[in-house]
Order: C-alpha cells, then structure tokens, then sequence
C-alpha cells in the first residue's frame, strides 16, 4: 500500500514526472554514450598487445626504415616473427569514405595478429594474388563489397590509381577488434614504387615484432635500438601498448576530459531532480503531516519521499539506458570511420543504473529531512 | 454505584501553558489551563480566531508539546511520552477529523481508511473487514473506489470520519470539521459525530465557531485570549 502511495505520487503531476523522466533518461545516455567511448579508448590500448613490438624510424613515423633491417632484427635474441608494412593513407572514392589501410606482408602479418580471423580457403587466395587484398567485416558490409570485387584507391603517399582484388573478409576475433581495416600485400606497392619512384622502394614504415616471452619486451626493444645506433636510420622500438598510447597521448587528455563532463553531467541533472522534489515535497508538507498524525514515523515518510524520488529516477536512467543501444549503434554504423567499435558493456549499463540510483537518492534527502523533521502542527497549519 | 462509569473522565488536564517564541516576543497562547472531559461526551471548543482553541486541541490529541501543565488521557500522561511513543499512543487511542479533511489524494476512499491500519498487526483480510465496517457507519461502502477528487467535500469529510474510527480509538478530536462544508453537509456530518457519541460511545472533542455546531455538543468551553473563560 506504501507501494501504492509511492507510485501514485510519482505520477501525481504527470508534466513534471515526465520532464524528469525525460531529462534523467537524456542524462543518463550522455553518461552511458561518454563512459562507453573512454571505457573503449582505454580498452584499446589495453588489449594492443604486450608481447607486440614496433619498430619505427627514430625520428619520426614519418620517416620510414630499409627493408634491409629485417634480417638485423630477426638476428636479435627473444625475436620470435617479424612482419612489416607501410600506412598507405589510399582513399576509396572520396575522404568521406574513410578507412586504415596498410601494406603488410600478408603472410607473417596474419601470423602475427591471429585476431584477423580470416577463413582458411580466402587466407589462401589473399597470400597468392599480388594484388590481393582484405577487408574487415564492417567496412565491407558498409561498402557492399564481396569477394572477387575491384577495390580501386587514391594514392595520396604513393601517387596514382591503385588496384585490389578483394581476396578475404576477416572477423575480428574479440568484439573489439577493429573490423574497418583494409590490407594488401606491401610486395605490390614495393614493386610499383620501384618501377615508378625507386628511391622510395625498399622502404618500410615500421616493422612489428613478436618476442618470444613478453617479459623480454623491454630487452629485446633496447637490443633492436642498439643494432641500428649510429646508422643511417636509427629506430624506435617499443611495445605496440606504448606505440598506441603514444599515437594518441593528446587523447588521453582528452579522455580525462570527457570523463569529467560524463559526471558533470550526472551532477547536473541531481541538482535540477533535487530542485524538483523540493517542490513537490513542499506542497506535500500537509500529507507528510498528516501521515505523522495518524502514527507514521518519519522512517515512513523516509520511504514515501525516497521511494518516490528514486521510482523516477530510475524510470528515467531505464529510459536512458533502452535509448543508449540504439544510439550506440547509430553512431557505429554513422560514424563508423571514427568509432568501428561502439558497443555498451554491462559495467556501464550497471553504471548508469547507480548513476540514475544515486540521483534520486540524493535528490530526496533534503526534501526527506524536511518532511521527516517538521512538527506536526506546523505541517497541519499549511493546508489552509 | 449507579452513576460512576458516567463520571469516568477520559481526559484530565491541569495548569496548561504554552506560548510561541516571535523573535524575541513571548506570545502566550494558552495559559494556565485547567478542565476535565468525561468519558462518552461531546465536548465543543469555541472561541474567536487565534484563542488558542486548535493548539489546545493539538495538546489533547498529543501532537504538540506544552511549556508547563500535565494532560492526563486514559490514565496515561501523555506530556511525559517521547515523540515515538506519542506517535503509537496516537495510532491507538485518537481520531483525527480536520477541516480540510486531509485525505490522501492518489489514494482511494478505501485506501485512505485503511492508511491507519498499516500501522496495526491486522491482516489483509481483517482489514478489509475493518474499512468496510468504518466506510459502512458513514455510508459511503459504495464509494470505496472513489478518488477524494471525485467525492464532494461533505462526502470526503464522511471517508475522513470513517478513517477516524477504523482503529476504534477511544477519543476523536475534530478542528472544524463543517468548517469547509454547506449546511446540509455540515448536518450530515454533525448527526455522524453525534451517532459516534451514542451509538458507540466515542469521546469527541470538536473546535468549532459555528453555533449551530456547538449546539450539538454536551459541553461547551470558551477560550479567549489563551484563557478559558467557561
Ligand atoms: N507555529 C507557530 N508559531 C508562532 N505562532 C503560532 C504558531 N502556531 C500558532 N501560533 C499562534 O498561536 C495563536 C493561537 O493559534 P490557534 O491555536 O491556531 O488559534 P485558533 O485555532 O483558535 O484560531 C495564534 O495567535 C497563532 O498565530
Ligand atoms: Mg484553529
């Protein structure tokens, strides 16, 4: 029956409940949407592996490396597999179009990231056409291709009209794993650059190392660095963790930021929810008092008033939540280039419900304490 | 022997005060009050407004506390209990009628009269029995579904009298009870109080500046000024 009374209050002024429903719900998918984004920023970094390394040129990525090294880098101790390859930057069609594409050598690059799952027969076909290439499952899917198609791109590094043959599709083999990605054989540009550029031939962007213990990282980087002292290009080596975090440290300030404002936004909306049941539990004085007369104790108008400031809350951040998939997946489908993965993981679905929880638990704890605290005769004189 | 259950009283009250603090102003309310109240009678309080008459009522029914002065009320001292101990003595022994009913709005008429009883051991079932007797005494049964918006003010001022005696307190206390009503629906709800009184033998305590309410009353005591003047 206090059930009763609670619900019915909630919905007692119908124009008010729903505004806060809608301004919790619009809160709590702002929350959702910015924790899903730095949750899946740091998880990228997390899950860019450890036993990974990379090798660049010291002075800056723009600057590339001789293809002769790999045999220099292979020689050091703890070096399991190296592959290597060059970030093309072709365009599909226009920059709208937007996706990474490599060139890799395809068969120790495939060996070195088992989490390109590609199927066996298409492996295969990839591996033996020069101008073969792979595509992740979303990018093909956003741009309707299928195997055997024509992909034909921009050079904007290495100029010209460049052509690929769709070779394989590969799946990511976590649900993060990024499925926009687009890769040919760096034998196919190295030939072009040499026909067309030679002094750009033989030239590779970095070189990835697998190491044989990734307790070795840190040596086996130290070792590769000190081979190429004093050389023409002197190299870089470090965890593909660290390649990635310092890819993107102005993110991280970034990310820090965007935070901050996911619970500023939740700070927010519980002052306005405060305001709002402040109000109502004003006009309410007289019923609390009279609840009081009749033997309640204030632990009941405690129940009454949080109850009812919580069932709106919660409303609101279940609200939020429904809205928070289907936006998550406009923005993966949308804005695919900048966010190939955009999934809600259940910490921020449970997030969010605290989140929401605490809003109306915080918002009823003035209101509560006025109405739990206000003599009884004072109350009663209100309703005339 | 024949007359003494008669002259029981149910309510004893000696050298009552109290006054309210405005800024540094004393403002006696009630002073040094001193009356008592048989059990089975329907006492009227009269007095123009701001005598004091609804804190005196408020005193008697143990939700305000006095400066100085004892109220005794079925033997027990009620201006020696706590708050929490108020607040069960209340559930148990008094009725409360007030002028503008007070009513929970989201709640139904029979809702409303049960509220009491949550606060009882009564189950489900001895419940509804209870709320149908109470809504039966004031002849509302066939309204029990209806919201207080949707019943005139005399016939929710019938459901508040009804959530009054669901608990079967001893005493109901009334501020103005036709206060807010038309005359026909005052009668109807002065000829409920006097049923209760006779039928079944409440003590009722009702503060009223209405004469034809008063006249109902056995009793009737004058404030004036915080002073009892008769
Ligand atoms: N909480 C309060 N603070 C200050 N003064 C009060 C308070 N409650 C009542 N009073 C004053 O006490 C006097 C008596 O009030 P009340 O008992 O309501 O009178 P009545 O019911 O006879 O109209 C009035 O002058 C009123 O202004
Ligand atoms: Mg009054």
């Amino acid at each position: 029956m206090l059930i009763k009374l609670i619900i019915r209050n909630a919905f007692r002024h119908k124009l008010r409940s729903i505004l806060t429903v809608i301004g919790v719900a619009i809160a709590i998918l702002a929350f959702g949407l910015l924790r899903t984004l730095v949750g899946l920023w740091y998880l990228g970094v997390e899950q860019s592996s450890a036993t990974r390394l990379v090798t660049r040129n010291a002075i800056s990525l723009v600057f590339s490396l001789p293809i002769s090294y790999k045999d220099r880098i292979r020689q050091v101790p703890g070096v399991k597999q190296i592959s290597w390859g060059n970030w093309f930057g072709g365009i599909y069609i226009d920059e709208k179009h937007f996706f990474p594409n490599f060139a890799v050598e395809p068969r120790s690059y495939l060996e070195l990231y088992p989490e390109f799952v590609l199927p066996p027969d298409q492996k295969d076909a990839f591996i033996h056409d020069r101008k073969g290439a792979v595509a992740g499952r979303k990018l093909v899917a956003k741009n309707g291709w299928k195997v055997g198609d024509l992909i034909t791109l921009r050079g904007t590094i290495f100029p010209g009209q460049w052509e690929f043959i769709l070779r394989g599709i590969y799946r990511g083999a976590q649900k993060s794993t990024d499925e926009t990605q687009f890769f040919f054989h760096w034998d196919y540009l190295n030939e072009t650059m040499r026909k067309t550029v030679p002094r750009r031939a033989d030239q590779v962007g970095f070189y990835m190392i697998g190491v044989t213990n990734p307790d070795l990282a840190a040596e086996v980087s130290t070792a590769i660095d000190k081979t190429f002292k004093n050389s023409l290009a002197e190299t870089l080596t470090e965890t593909e963790r660290a390649f990635q975090m310092g890819f993107v440290s102005m993110t991280e300030a970034i990310m820090i930021a965007i935070q901050i404002v996911s619970y500023v936004v939740i700070v927010i909306i519980m002052v306005v929810a405060a305001n709002t049941m402040a109000m109502t539990a004003r006009e309410r004085i007289a019923e609390y008092a009279t609840m009081k007369t009749l033997g309640f104790g204030a632990r009941h108008i405690a129940v009454t008033i949080f109850g009812e400031s919580v069932v709106i809350a919660v409303i609101g951040g279940v609200v939020g939540i429904l809205l928070t998939f289907p936006a998550a997946h406009w923005i993966e489908t949308e804005l695919s280039q900048f966010f190939p993965v955009f999934s809600v993981s259940p910490v921020t679905i449970y997030l969010d419900l605290l989140a929401a929880f605490t809003v109306g638990f915080i918002a009823a704890i003035f209101p509560t304490w006025r109405g739990a605290t206000i003599r009884i005769a004072d109350g009663l004189r209100r309703i005339g | 022997m024949e007359d003494t259950s008669q002259k029981t009283f149910i309510v004893e009250i000696a050298n009552l005060s109290k006054s309210y603090r405005r800024g540094s102003q004393i403002i006696p309310v009630l002073q040094d009050i001193t009356f008592d109240i048989t059990e089975g009678e329907f006492l009227a309080l009269m007095g123009p407004s701001g005598s004091g008459k609804s804190t005196l009522l408020n005193l008697i029914a143990g939700i305000d506390k006095a400066d100085t002065g004892t109220i005794r009320v079925g033997g027990v001292s009620i201006t020696t209990l706590s708050e929490a101990e108020l607040a069960g003595w209340r559930a148990a022994n008094v009725g409360f009628i007030f002028q503008f009913y007070n009513l929970m709005p989201v709640l139904t008429a029979y809702e409303n009269v049960e509220l009491p009883l949550l606060l009882t051991s009564l189950s489900r079932k001895e419940r509804r029995e209870h709320v149908e007797l109470a809504l039966n005494v004031v002849n509302l049964a066939d309204r029990m579904d209806h919201f207080p918006s949707q019943l005139s003010g005399g016939q929710q001022q019938r459901v508040a009298i009804a959530r009054a005696v669901v608990t079967d307190p001893a005493i109901l206390v009334a501020d103005e009870p036709t206060g807010d009503l038309d005359r026909v629906s005052a009668e109807e709800i002065l000829q409920l109080m006097d049923r209760l009184v006779h039928e079944f033998g409440k003590t009722i305590i009702m503060v009223t500046h209405d004469a034809r309410a008063a006249g109902k009353a056995h009793v009737i005591k004058h404030l004036e000024k915080g002073v009892l003047t008769g």
